[in-house]
């Protein structure tokens, strides 16, 4: 049994310009101890999916249409709020993208990081101080001792992500979901703290969801691929066989428009137009518009998610073309 | 890459504004391809920090720019990379003439440019044109894309008289890949790509040599930004533009550069070809700047070193004596705290072959190349 299972995941927001389908039948798989990276660009449902996870959606104007999440055997839409309550925190935790806004700013580091004990296993102030400390030190915060009253904004931005791991973490979840933890850092800050992430997660052995639109950071760390477009997933996969042989053209295309380190061209081959409205998903393969292998049944039939391998499926009717034509 | 009008058309007009703005570049400019366009040596640029809210006290300085020097080559692209804070978009201020320095020297063609004012100084900044980070913010929401484009017509009305405006417009909106029926349209009606082109339509409009585009593509998604780095790349052939692209992501720069300039904390720390500064950096800051970067290619990440750096990038308002990078540098002497490396060919390097990829400025005392900082090359 998988530790999360989500099925089939609709979500859907009314706004005033119509209905915005958000996510439009994801599903995906993570066990413990394992990374699965969910890729995709901006507006394509990545957050949407997790905040369902995790039960933080914005209702209304957001709406669950349909689907299941089974986390360890449950299905976590059917439990009242209470329930869901307590599984957040202790068995499943969040990391945000912009650290600063996700802390409190007038409340010490240490206070926020303490009131996660206080509140879900009742510690004293003083036992919840020294576990703070010991959380700081283990996410590697120099002095942490001498630092444990600072305020947010006395740390960079690298040391207040760190936090907020220290915090995802304080419970010893058996979950996290990482929603672009280093997006906002530099790039030896998010090799810090990417690291860091990787060695705890080995260290508890939990089942880690990394959300990202960077192809490289995903390359390094994650063990399995979900790709993304318009609210779908249309390709998962090992992270090896993705790289080396994507069965999706969308996938393809993402990889050829990236820059890379270790080359030097002259023309990246980028991906024609933009991602669709949500409140119009083209009707057939949301992407047939960009597609440069679409044909005809391209724009009436949608595809579903084949299955490549045992462990990998495309949602592109013609995945075995782009097989052969390697 | 559009598919906004016939491909035919679209080339044959471009290949007339092309020629035109060619042979106007040609007839004025004596400049031969290779020669420096810009020559910016020592520049400074402190921001005073004060306190007191009535009575003003200055306490100290940012130094946001401190000592930097560099040649911008006609045709070519310099990039500039460097860790937030590092002072980019500073440098790339005081070469647009939005800041004043603090000291320092801004040649352009081997005019002294630094403290023109007047129409001195408007004659040159037609020629030195910035395109911003953000297509989100740096639009006027209600401006009509037509007016953001001609906007620099009105403070050089020379270039393109009242009754021509409209047509130089659309011209302009067909050399960015938009359609030039667009012209009425507001920013939001646009995505960002679509934003970034208006932007850099924008920079085109009053035909300068030197495009300062700071962090051009770093709002975009990848798809998208390969589309506006191509175009850029386009635009520079068939204009015979000089870029500085100032970026915080190696592969992109690495991309589009012919040369490329590594900041921290103020200071240039190694400047030289493509090759030079990726494969075979010899300053420690590029090296750990290098490795940090993944690539997508779980392969070849396999069996690459990463350098992770220690602490934080101290600030700007006090930084290490010495050094800069010596806080975090794993192969600091007591020599690095007491004097100040310079952006030369280090020592070491000078006696072999000019030709040598090692032989490029590098700012350390013990500059030296590394090993398996790239991913290894494809076999
Ligand atoms: N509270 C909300 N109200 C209305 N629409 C929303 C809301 N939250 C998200 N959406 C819409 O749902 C879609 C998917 O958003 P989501 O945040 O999941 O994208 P994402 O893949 O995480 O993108 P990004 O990379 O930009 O974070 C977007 O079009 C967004 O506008
Ligand atoms: N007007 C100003 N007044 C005071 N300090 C400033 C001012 N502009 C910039 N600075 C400071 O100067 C330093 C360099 O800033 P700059 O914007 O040039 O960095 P950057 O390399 O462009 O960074 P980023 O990658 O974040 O854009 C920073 O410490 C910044 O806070
Ligand atoms: S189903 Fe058709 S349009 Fe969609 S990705 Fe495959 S070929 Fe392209
Ligand atoms: S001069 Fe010293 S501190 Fe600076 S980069 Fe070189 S070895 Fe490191
Ligand atoms: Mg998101
Ligand atoms: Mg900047």
């Amino acid at each position: 049994m998988s530790l999360l299972e989500v099925r089939d995941l609709h979500v859907e927001f009314h706004t005033r310009d119509g209905v915005a389908k958000a996510v439009n039948g994801v599903s995906y798989e993570v066990d413990a101890g394992e990374t699965l990276a969910v890729l995709g660009e901006s507006g394509s449902g990545k957050s949407v999916t997790a905040q369902a996870v995790m039960g933080i959606l914005d209702i209304p104007p957001g709406r669950i249409a349909g689907g299941e999440i089974i986390f360890q055997g449950q299905d976590l839409l059917k439990l009242p709020e209470e329930e869901r309550r307590k599984i957040r925190g202790r068995k499943m935790a969040m990391i945000f993208q912009d650290a600063l806004s996700s802390l409190n700013p007038v409340l010490s580091v240490g206070y926020q990081l303490g009131e996660m004990f206080r509140v879900h296993q009742g510690m004293s102030r003083k036992e919840a101080r020294a576990k703070a400390v010991e959380l700081m030190e283990r996410v590697r915060i120099p002095a942490a001792r001498e630092r444990v009253n600072d305020y947010p904004h006395q740390f960079s931005g690298g040391m207040r992500q760190r936090i907020m791991i220290a915090m995802a973490l304080a419970l010893e979840p058996d979950l996290i979901i990482a929603d672009e933890p280093t997006t906002a850092l530099d790039v030896t800050v998010q090799a810090q703290v990417m690291e860091l992430l990787a060695d705890l997660q080995r260290e508890f052995n939990m089942g880690l969801i990394l959300i990202t639109h960077d192809l490289g950071v995903v390359a390094d760390v994650a063990d399995k691929i979900a790709v993304m477009y318009a609210g779908r997933i249309v390709e998962t996969a090992p992270v090896k066989d993705l790289y080396r042989a994507p069965a999706h053209p969308y996938t393809r295309g993402l990889l050829d428009s990236i820059p890379r380190l270790d080359q030097k061209g002259h023309q990246l081959s980028a991906i024609k137009g933009m991602p669709p409205s949500l409140l119009e998903i083209p009707p057939g393969c949301a992407f047939n518009p960009r597609c440069p292998m679409a044909r005809p049944v391209c724009r009436t039939d949608e595809p579903p998610l084949y299955e490549v391998d045992d462990d990998r499926a495309s949602a592109c009717h013609f995945w075995k073309e782009m097989f052969d034509a390697r | 890459m559009h598919a906004d009008h016939s491909g035919k058309k679209q080339a044959r007009e471009e290949g007339v504004i092309a020629r035109k703005l060619m042979a106007r570049a040609q007839a004025e400019n004596a400049y031969a391809e290779g020669e420096a366009i810009l020559e910016v040596r020592d520049l400074v640029k402190h921001f005073p920090l004060t306190q007191g809210i009535v009575l003003k006290r200055q306490v100290g300085a940012v130094k946001a720019v401190d000592g930097v020097s560099f040649d911008l080559h006609k045709g070519e692209t310099l990039g500039i990379v460097g860790e937030s804070g590092c002072g980019k978009s500073t440098v790339a201020k005081l070469v647009t003439h939005l800041e004043q320095p603090t000291a320092g020297t801004i040649r352009y063609k081997g005019e002294d440019i630094t403290r023109l004012s007047g129409r001195a100084l408007k004659a040159v900044r037609r020629n030195i044109q910035m395109v911003f980070q953000d297509p989100y913010t740096s639009l006027n929401p209600r401006m009509t894309v037509g007016d953001i484009i001609g906007e620099p017509f009105d403070i050089h009305p020379e270039v393109a008289p009242k009754g021509d405006r409209r047509r130089k417009v659309q011209e302009l909106l067909d050399v960015v890949g938009l359609n030039p029926e667009y012209i009425n349209r507001y920013p939001h009606q646009f995505s960002g790509g679509q934003r970034q082109r208006i932007g850099i339509a924008r920079g085109l409009a009053l035909r300068p040599e030197i495009i300062v585009a700071d962090e051009p593509v770093s709002a975009l998604d990848v798809s998208v930004q390969a589309q506006v780095v191509n175009l850029m790349a386009k635009l520079q052939d068939e204009f015979g533009l000089s870029y500085m692209f100032i970026a915080h992501d190696l592969s992109v720069v690495r991309h589009i550069s012919d040369r490329v300039g590594v900041m921290y904390l103020g200071k240039i720390v190694e400047i030289g070809t493509d090759t030079e500064i990726y494969e075979h950096a010899t300053h420690p800051y590029t090296q750990a700047l290098l490795s940090a970067v993944p690539v997508p290619d779980p392969e070849a990440e396999e069996g690459r070193e990463r350098i992770v750096l220690e602490g934080d990038v101290p600030s700007p308002a006090n930084p290490p004596s010495g050094c800069h990078f010596r806080t975090r540098c794993w192969k600091a002497q007591h020599r690095c705290v007491v004097e100040e490396p310079l952006l030369i060919v280090p020592e070491n390097f000078t006696d072999t072959a000019g030709d040598e990829p090692v032989h490029h400025p590098s700012a350390c005392h013990f500059a030296a190349e590394r090993a398996s900082v790239m991913p290894p090359a494809e076999g």
